[in-house]
């Protein structure tokens, strides 16, 4: 095992989708997708809606299983093992081995409504990692006080505004300590004036580095910002895929120039619908 | 027609009898939410062979009369099994397995209202199966339901008089045998009435005003 870890150096990716589709019934939603994932590589994901963004990032996840292909973390196999010397559909325990390297921010939080926020953010340190109560609220006291939410400790999810529940949410995977962790427009479901301050807390954790991320994303500049690599995913298939500079300045397929001017318009657009909603104009 | 001596005189022989009859309530309410939590699990599982023939066997319990399965209890069982059971004790066992099918409706319902998201941040944790159910699930699945849980309860104590049909000596089987030795059924029988009601409908109101505090602390926010 500690073979494994150290033989993982710095060009040896620590996810690799294999020729992986996905499909719902006769809906074929990604076709044969590969992607490598570099340690601590920061890669955006943008796309129109329904090109399979979240799908992605949700296999990796294991909250949807592959229809083929494979995909490996940190060198092994995340949806196989080998039985008998045969390879077999992962069981629950191979799942729950190989799932501990990633961790997952979703659009509507999902906290735990029952819980404080620092049992939210110990909940799984005590009960997964089975590490002593003091020593997971220590830890929790760190995170959440990097995220801004000291103050807020002894409140329940219901109490915080949205900026406030996804920045505990973001304590709340970050504490795990994952290699990898995916942001599904964490950012969709606030409110504008709350947007920046759960951007600025992933641009603080992205500069720290060593932490892989996938950012799924409709917020251009912060994907210009943050991303090492972004990829443009249309129709279940990386279109293209380049730094920041590549995609924005030089785009090449004409799906990704339509793209990123109907984005641009689309967003004007909808300032001016909010503005028009809001009986400023 | 309404002697009121004689009902003061017999009230003492029923008020006797409240606390078998409270006794059968709550021992049949326990048996009742004890093992109407694994039924809802196994009509929740997603393996078939378990979900099929329990939602089956459900089904059947509650489709048919209480008094059949008391039957069953109190007859069947010694002649084709060998197992006798008092009467008291057939009386709760009854009940309870009775109403362990509506109160796991009432479990499902709350297990079924928690969002998909709770599940999907759970497996993002990492959380086990068995951690899920009793660290996440159950603890948001199973307070919303405590008003519901109350109501049962009130209607399983209603149900008791059920149980004089095995000889259990609930309030009605008293009022009978009083009446009978007297031919004064009036009063025997509005006393039971009277009993039944001082009892269950300050507990309604209870259940009641339980619901809207529930409800208005769901409406701040604060119970989901
Ligand atoms: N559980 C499911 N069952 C059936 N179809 C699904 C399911 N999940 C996703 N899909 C379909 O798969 C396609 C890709 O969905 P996905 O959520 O990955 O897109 P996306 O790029 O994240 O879009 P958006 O920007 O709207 O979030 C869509 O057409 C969607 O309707
Ligand atoms: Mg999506």
């Amino acid at each position: 095992m500690s073979q494994i870890i150290q033989r993982m150096d710095e060009n040896e990716p620590i996810v690799r989708y294999r020729n992986i589709t996905k499909s719902f019934g006769d809906h074929i939603v990604l076709k044969e997708l590969d992607l490598d994932i570099l340690p601590g590589e920061k890669i955006a994901l943008i796309g129109p809606s329904g090109s399979g963004k979240t799908t992605i990032a949700r296999l990796l996840m294991t909250l949807e299983e592959p229809t083929s292909g494979t995909i490996e973390v940190g060198g092994e196999m995340l949806w196989h093992m080998q039985r008998k010397g045969n390879w077999v559909a992962a069981n629950e325990k191979h799942l729950h081995r190989v799932r501990s390297k990633i961790g997952m921010v979703f659009q509507h939080f999902n906290l735990f409504p029952h819980m404080t926020i620092l049992r939210n953010v110990t909940e799984a340190l005590v009960h997964v990692l089975k590490m002593p109560k003091s020593e997971a609220n220590q830890r929790a006291l760190e995170i959440l006080e990097r995220v801004g939410l000291k103050e807020h400790t002894q409140h329940y999810p219901a109490q915080l505004s949205g900026g406030q529940k996804q920045r505990v949410a973001i304590a709340r995977a970050l504490v795990m300590q994952p290699q990898i962790m995916l942001f599904d427009e964490v950012t969709s479901a606030l409110d504008p004036e709350l947007v920046g301050e759960v951007l600025d807390v992933i641009k603080g954790i992205a500069s720290e580095g060593d932490m892989a991320m996938i950012l799924i994303t409709h917020e251009m500049d912060f994907a210009r910002d943050v991303a090492d690599r972004i990829l443009f995913t249309d129709g279940g298939l990386i279109v293209e895929q380049g730094t920041p500079k590549d995609i924005f300045e030089n785009p090449e397929s004409p799906r990704l120039q339509s793209f990123l001017s109907r984005f641009l318009k689309g967003q004007s657009e909808l300032q001016a619908d909010t503005r028009i909603a809001a009986g400023t104009e | 027609m309404w002697d009121w001596q004689y009902a003061r005189s017999i009230l003492p022989k029923l008020l006797e009898v409240i606390p078998t009859t409270l006794a059968a309530t709550f021992a049949g309410f326990i048996i009742a939410c004890l093992l109407g939590l694994p039924l809802a699990l196994a009509k929740r599982s997603r393996m078939k062979w378990i979900s099929i023939p329990v939602t089956a066997v459900t089904e059947f319990i509650r489709s048919t009369p209480l008094l059949i399965q008391l039957f069953v209890l109190v007859f069947v069982l010694p002649q084709s099994f060998g197992i006798t059971l008092s009467p008291f004790l057939a009386g709760i066992i009854g009940l309870g397995i009775h109403y362990s099918t509506y109160l796991s409706e009432v479990y499902r319902s709350g297990i079924d209202a928690i969002p998909r998201g709770q599940w999907e941040a759970s497996i993002a944790l990492n959380f086990s199966k068995a951690r899920t159910w009793t660290r996440i699930m159950l603890p948001q699945s199973i307070p919303p339901t405590i008003p519901v849980m109350g109501n049962y309860l009130i209607v399983m104590f209603k149900e008791t008089p059920t149980l004089s049909a095995i000889t259990v000596v609930e309030l009605l089987m008293t009022a009978k045998v009083v009446g009978s030795a007297s031919f004064k059924y009036v009063e025997a029988f509005t006393l039971v009435g009277v009993i039944f009601f001082i009892l269950s409908y300050p507990s309604a109101l209870l259940v009641r005003a339980l619901e809207r505090r529930m409800k208005r602390s769901e409406r701040r926010g604060l119970a989901r």
